[in-house]
């Protein structure tokens, strides 16, 4: 790279002064102006901008809700009731916040839905979705560790079992557990821990939002056909198209999340949680947030609690390794009439689960997930490395611009070839 | 013993997870009433001459064994009490201050700025006076339990005599609607006219549930109007966003498509 002014072709003379220095004028423009990004977008494709304006509004938010909120045992849960009656618009700060981490979830849910269902994850872009699994675990972490804050009977339970968890490790996950509590129960140092821990971690994840984005401006976007784009004819500047097209979302997002903030703000959380935590009783029914509860559901599913808790975090971790599971070169499912149904119903298992995990675990919820349990592990360890060499894809298109193949020739070699070199 | 501690943490924990529910099946299976409040809906607001009956309930009824200590009197001007009205119940309680400049702590009537006086000083005081049991803080009550504003209602509307052949425990109570069927409280509204309304409205034990319930919905949550107001001009705003973005989307895409 030559050394020197950059030679900014921006005509505003103030600007043209910065950009010679610091290029940010030229990258904006290259990244999110001029971008060539695949022209056939649906709206699926809306899901990652909305998930980074998410993760903004928590941190907004977040940043004023610490202002009014005390991290000890002994206060936290009045001074979050003081943010909702005292501070001004308090009320709206913490039902956004609260609210936002649900909705967070949903959208990265259906942002990740769009990932498997198009094969994004595959080549090039695995490490694209590797860096965006590491974000989801990130984002676990950080809502655990909120819902611990108001201090509130499933804040204390809910710590109080998710902690444990670890004790499954053999030999250290004892003192593990003391180590993580900062003491012998969840007490006041876990509270302080996980309220630092909780303003730091949304830090983390916006920096790997940032490589997140960075290599997915290196690979280009994957689009609903999963074929490369072959020339210009198959792309549009990211800016107009995609910006308008992003804000059509993004309304529908603010509604949906206005209609949860300002009409039902308490209709995915727990009544319990404006119970006081209290160490000494225990609720009747101790359950996580809805969005873990796919995972609790497989971590009940078995009967041995070392291996409940292997298979709830294997079922996270096997996504580091779906690239190379899926032995499939087609990318979208469009094309693989096999591997559509296996994933419909997978999709259904992974609903499914989310259902019975905030169920009490008894019959018939035990079987139903331990049976969707074993699908889940199924599709991934068996179902997609096996259709990868027995499904005959429908035959793909040419390119994005002329999507409709006359006469149905042979796959594309481009196709075929780039990700078999990686299997 | 750490060990044996969050051993015991462990086995409580996993326990729960293992065989949650039994306490809450037996409430489960009776279905609340859903009663119609003015506060429902997407323009619910509060009724303020109810409330304020429930104010009067809570404190004749309610209050001696019942705190509410997120609330302080100052927020009752928000039910249309004057600012004298507030000063004068406020001043009915006595509240411990201090320490003055001699040190010495000090008793003076309240003020519209002090938290509602608990009517006990501590828990355990709490449960001494009331058999064992903790009458609970009902600051925020209705978002406290399952069924919010129709499950208070219906609790207080459930006593009755219990089924043939179901043991009630000694100084326990039936009702029809709490978890399990056996609560410690007495039926606290159980005669029309206990409570004599300043506004003469016959208080009949159904108008003091529906006015006490009133109450305690907006103590939890003072900000139901604002909230719900907000709410449907940020849609309607949205809504209209809406349109306009996808026509701009329209007329964008006009020559792709």
């Amino acid at each position: 790279m030559a050394i020197g002014l950059h030679k900014s072709e921006f005509k505003n003379p103030v600007i043209r002064w910065v950009d010679a220095r610091l290029p940010v004028f030229t990258m904006v423009q290259k990244e999110y102006g001029t971008f060539p990004t695949p022209r056939n977008f649906n709206y699926f494709w809306n899901f990652g901008a909305l998930a980074l304006v998410n993760l903004l509004i928590m941190m907004a938010t977040g940043i004023f809700l610490a202002m009014n909120y005390t991290a000890h045992t002994g206060l936290a849960f009045d001074s979050v009731e003081r943010i909702m009656r005292d501070v001004n618009y308090g009320w709206l700060l913490r039902y956004a916040h609260a609210n936002g981490a649900s909705m967070f979830f949903i959208v990265v849910y259906i942002h990740i839905f769009r990932n498997l269902y198009y094969g994004s994850y595959k080549a090039p872009r695995e490490l694209l979705f590797m860096l965006g699994v590491v974000i989801f675990l990130l984002m676990m972490a950080t809502a655990f560790m909120g819902y611990v804050l108001p201090w509130g009977q499933m804040s204390f339970w809910g710590a109080t079992v998710i902690t444990n968890l670890f004790s499954a490790i053999p030999f250290v996950g004892e003192s593990i557990v003391t180590w993580l509590w900062g003491g012998f129960s969840v007490d006041n140092p876990t509270l302080n821990r996980f309220y630092s821990l909780h303003y730091l971690m949304p830090f983390l994840i916006l920096g790997v939002v940032f490589l997140h984005v960075a290599t997915l401006h290196i690979t280009g976007s994957n689009n609903p056909l999963g074929i490369d784009p072959k020339g210009p004819q198959d792309t549009v500047p990211f800016h107009p198209y995609y910006t308008a097209k992003d804000s059509v979302g993004l309304v529908v997002y603010f509604i949906v999340f206005a209609v949860l903030v300002f009409f039902f703000p308490n209709v995915l959380g727990h009544a319990d949680n404006y119970i006081p935590a209290n160490p000494l009783v225990t609720p009747p029914h101790i359950v996580p947030e809805w969005y873990f509860l796919p995972f609790y559901a497989i971590l009940r599913a078995v009967p041995d609690k070392l291996g409940g808790v292997v298979l709830m975090f294997g079922s996270i971790a096997i996504l580091f390794v779906l690239p190379w599971l899926d032995t499939s070169p087609v990318r979208s499912m469009r094309f693989r009439p096999l591997a559509r149904p296996f994933f419909i119903v997978w999709c259904v298992a992974f609903l499914v689960l989310l259902y019975v995990g905030g169920k009490p675990p008894e019959e018939p919820f035990v079987t139903i997930a331990r049976v969707c349990t074993a699908y889940y592990f199924l599709y991934f360890l068996v179902i997609l490395p096996l259709l990868g060499r027995l499904e005959r894809p429908l035959p793909l298109p040419e390119s994005i611009a002329r999507p409709v193949l006359r006469g149905g020739g042979p796959l594309p070699a481009g196709a075929m070839s780039k990700p078999m070199e990686k299997a | 013993m750490p060990a044996f501690r969050s051993l015991r943490a462990l086995v409580l924990g996993l326990g729960l997870m293992a065989g949650a529910t039994p306490a809450l099946a037996a409430g489960e299976g009776v279905s609340l009433p859903d009663t119609r409040f003015s506060f429902d809906g997407l323009f619910g607001h509060f009724d303020r001459a109810s409330a304020q009956r429930g104010f009067q309930v809570y404190k004749e009824v309610c209050s001696g064994c019942h705190s509410m200590h997120l609330l302080s009197y100052r927020n009752l001007r928000q039910l249309g009490l004057s600012e004298a009205e507030v000063a004068g119940i406020a001043a009915t309680v006595q509240v411990m201050d201090g320490p003055n400049d001699e040190g010495q702590m000090v008793e003076r009537p309240g003020r519209a700025s002090d938290r509602f006086k608990s009517p006990f000083p501590n828990e355990q005081a709490a449960r001494a006076a009331n058999n064992g049991a903790y009458p609970p803080d009902l600051s925020v009550i209705t978002k406290a339990r399952e069924g919010g504003a129709d499950y208070i209602h219906a609790l207080l509307m459930g006593y009755g005599d219990p089924p043939a052949g179901m043991q009630i425990a000694d100084g326990m109570h039936y009702n029809k609607y709490f978890a399990g069927h056996q609560i410690a409280m007495p039926a606290p509204i159980s005669s029309d006219g206990q409570v004599e309304y300043h506004d003469g409205t016959r208080a009949t034990v159904d108008q003091m549930v529906t006015d006490v319930t009133q109450f305690l919905t907006w103590a939890a949550e003072p900000e139901l109007e604002e909230r719900k107001a907000m709410g449907v001009k940020i849609i309607i705003f949205l809504t209209i966003l809406g349109g306009l973005a996808y026509a701009v989307k329209r007329k964008v895409w006009r020559d792709v498509h």
